[in-house]
């Protein structure tokens, strides 16, 4: 069976000795950075992205595959243990997995977590191996007003999904994309928003704006309010799980797996949106939903494995399509283009031992995350109690290294200070951050395909409805707009963003 | 007196937008526009601007006849330390090399928080640099000069 020999193929990849040590240090680097307080998934990654750039490309993303599972994972311990999610998508973990903690039962939180994880995980990546491939033939057909309407709908998307106001996110999109273009004109070569800095013909570095926007952004915000934090140390209970307990948690994993693995693929950031709707449906399924904010198993497990299922069928766009589906996927695509590898369709046909590995390499990355985390979190909750103003100038020190270990250019590190700046003034004004970065992805992207799309078409702007798949995608964007703009629904989204957020 | 409610976040949100668009509207007039057929470097950008000024110029509409929540605290301190520190690094990495630059660039950013005293910040700052030193460029091979041309040695 074809499906078969690929993933042997993805194995022998992804198994040989070095790629399973990088696979092992993204996870621990992952998870090391991910438990920090108030740091999530997308400011980790941003963080150690420069590292994995002196490997081959395979390795290099494998490891990146594991620094994101790691970094997710201990964001949920973080979320459990001191309440503080380092992303939208934890904050569901945070509701009951603190309540757990707070009863004395944070092992089973955290256990619970691990399996919820470990099993939609490994649900999802064969959906990946399964859908990947025919999808990519779909892809194939795609010409440049296709793409041009899919990263539309992309970015409408992740306008939906971003917490707070629909219309501040579109003004992040827009804000991105410009800051996309900066740099040579590809048609005609000419200089374009560099303020006649040479060293930014080539464009904004990528990592250098990711780390600005997110990473320093973040540290600042925590430098707002220094204060303590109360860590559920010394009430960790055992670990394993009892088998009732264990039996009381098959349905929601079950579940959350399936609302994760659908709503993973929408472009837009589907992982925040699928943990809270697995919180719901638990909730409306339970027996006693009164138990729901005050401890319920259900609430950890439902949310957790959504959210991992979610955040591994997001790289079905990205692998196929070369659309991100979500900031984390945007840092995946700028990684992949730093190593040579132009994302799309071509990467499974071209490359197959990369796509391959990559895929299998996200099973075994998650194996090491059960295997790692439940004897290590011990450590992970040591680590909770070193003091951030010990840890952010080590973080300081690790993202000047690493943003200038990418080009050598010293003019990264200015843009770094910039974003940073940037990053936090925006989050002052509460615009948020991801919208942005996914604009600048696909900045450069979506103006290619449009001019592209424009000449193939005699200047024919037409051609965006006439061709079928392009008509549709724009359909399918025009009406999420629509939706988030009715009083109606708004009112509904703003319920489910405030509950989040409690 | 009672003025008028406004969220003060959004109208400076709204100025704020507007103003990056107009910023790189007049950056994009520079540029050759082309016919929509051969679109010119300066053609999308423009089309983007425009709609950055509108969107900015609704959210600052909108911001009048509502409360909204104040901006919260600033981290002043945090801004003065974190931020020039990459910019240090930038600066100094060629001339002074990897080791001290990384060094004053931890102990800069180290000052941003008001709990950490002087001695734990420089024992802080010289393990991060032998640290780093060690995984970068002894482990790693990455192409730093260890010590730069600025030092007589």
């Amino acid at each position: 069976m074809d499906l078969l020999s690929n993933l042997a193929l993805g194995f022998g990849v992804a198994t040989s000795l070095a790629n399973l040590a990088f696979c092992l240090i993204g996870v621990i680097l992952g998870t090391l950075i991910g438990v920090l307080p108030g740091i999530g998934a997308t400011a980790t990654i941003a963080m150690l992205l420069p590292i994995t750039f002196q490997l081959e490309p395979v390795s290099s993303l494998i490891m990146l595959a594991g620094i994101y599972y790691g970094a997710q994972y201990g964001g949920s311990t973080t979320a459990i243990l001191i309440n503080m999610p380092g992303e939208s998508s934890s904050a569901v973990t945070a509701i009951d997995g603190y309540q757990m903690a707070r009863k004395g039962r944070a092992g089973t939180a955290l256990a619970t977590a691990a399996i919820g994880s470990f099993f939609a995980g490994t649900v999802a990546t064969f959906l990946v191996a399964i859908f990947a491939p025919p999808l990519t033939a779909v892809a194939l057909k795609f010409g440049a007003a296709e793409y041009f309407s899919l990263m539309v709908m992309g970015l409408v998307m992740s306008v939906a999904l971003a917490h707070g106001s629909v219309l501040k996110a579109l003004g992040m999109v827009v804000l991105g994309l410009l800051l996309g273009l900066v740099g040579t004109d590809i048609y005609t070569g000419a200089p374009r928003f560099t303020m006649g800095i040479t060293q930014f013909s080539d464009g904004l570095n990528f990592v250098a704006v990711a780390v600005g926007v997110f990473g320093i952004a973040e540290i600042l915000r925590n430098l707002e309010d220094e204060h303590d934090r109360e860590v559920m140390t010394r009430t960790i209970n055992r670990l394993f799980p009892t088998r009732e307990e264990l039996r009381a948690m098959i349905g929601p994993i079950l579940r959350g797996t399936g609302i994760g693995s659908v709503l993973g693929i929408l472009p837009g950031g589907g992982a925040i949106l699928a943990s809270f709707a697995s919180y719901t449906v638990e909730k409306k399924l339970s027996r006693t939903p009164e138990e729901f904010g005050h401890g319920a198993l259900a609430g950890v497990a439902g949310p957790e494995s959504a959210n991992n299922a979610g955040a591994q069928t997001s790289f079905i766009p990205l692998l196929t399509l070369g659309i991100p589906a979500n900031p984390v996927m945007a840092l995946m695509i700028g990684a992949m283009i730093i190593q040579g590898i132009v994302p799309g369709p071509n990467v499974v046909t071209e490359q197959p031992e990369l796509f391959w590995g990559i895929v299998a390499s996200m099973w075994i990355g998650n194996l090491m995350l059960v295997v790692l985390n439940l004897p290590l979190i011990g450590l992970w909750v040591k680590l909770l109690t070193v003091p951030y103003f010990v840890l952010f100038p080590i973080i300081m020190a690790m993202c000047s290294i690493g943003v200038y270990s990418v080009a050598s250019n010293p003019y990264d590190l200015f843009a770094v200070a910039f974003f940073g700046l940037l990053g936090y003034v925006l989050s002052k004004l509460r615009c948020e951050p991801a919208p942005l970065l996914l604009g600048f992805v696909l900045g450069p992207l979506l103006e290619e395909n449009l001019r592209r799309a424009m000449i193939l078409s005699r200047g024919d702007p037409t051609t965006f409805v006439t061709r079928p798949i392009s008509l549709g995608l724009l359909l399918a964007s025009l009406a999420v707009l629509a939706l988030v703009f009715l009083p109606q629904i708004r009112k509904r989204r703003d319920e489910v963003f405030t509950e989040t957020d409690a | 007196m009672s003025t008028p409610p406004r969220d003060n976040t959004d109208l400076i949100a709204g100025l704020f937008l507007m103003a990056t668009g107009v910023f790189f509207g007049w950056q994009a007039l520079g540029l050759e526009l082309g016919t929509s057929l051969r679109m010119g470097p300066g053609y999308f950008p423009l089309v983007l601007s425009a709609l950055l000024v509108v969107i900015g110029l609704v959210v600052l509409i909108k911001a009048f006849g509502r409360e909204g929540e104040p901006l919260g605290q600033i981290a002043w301190r945090g801004m003065m330390f974190i931020l020039p520190a990459p910019v240090f690094f930038g600066l100094t990495v060629r001339g002074l090399g990897f080791v001290p630059a990384l060094f004053v660039t931890t102990l800069i950013a180290s000052q941003a928080s008001v709990r950490m005293r002087p001695l734990p910040a420089l024992a802080l700052s010289v393990a991060v640099t032998i640290l780093a030193t060690l995984v970068f460029s002894y482990g790693l091979g990455l192409p730093f000069r260890r010590f730069g041309p600025w030092l007589p040695f």
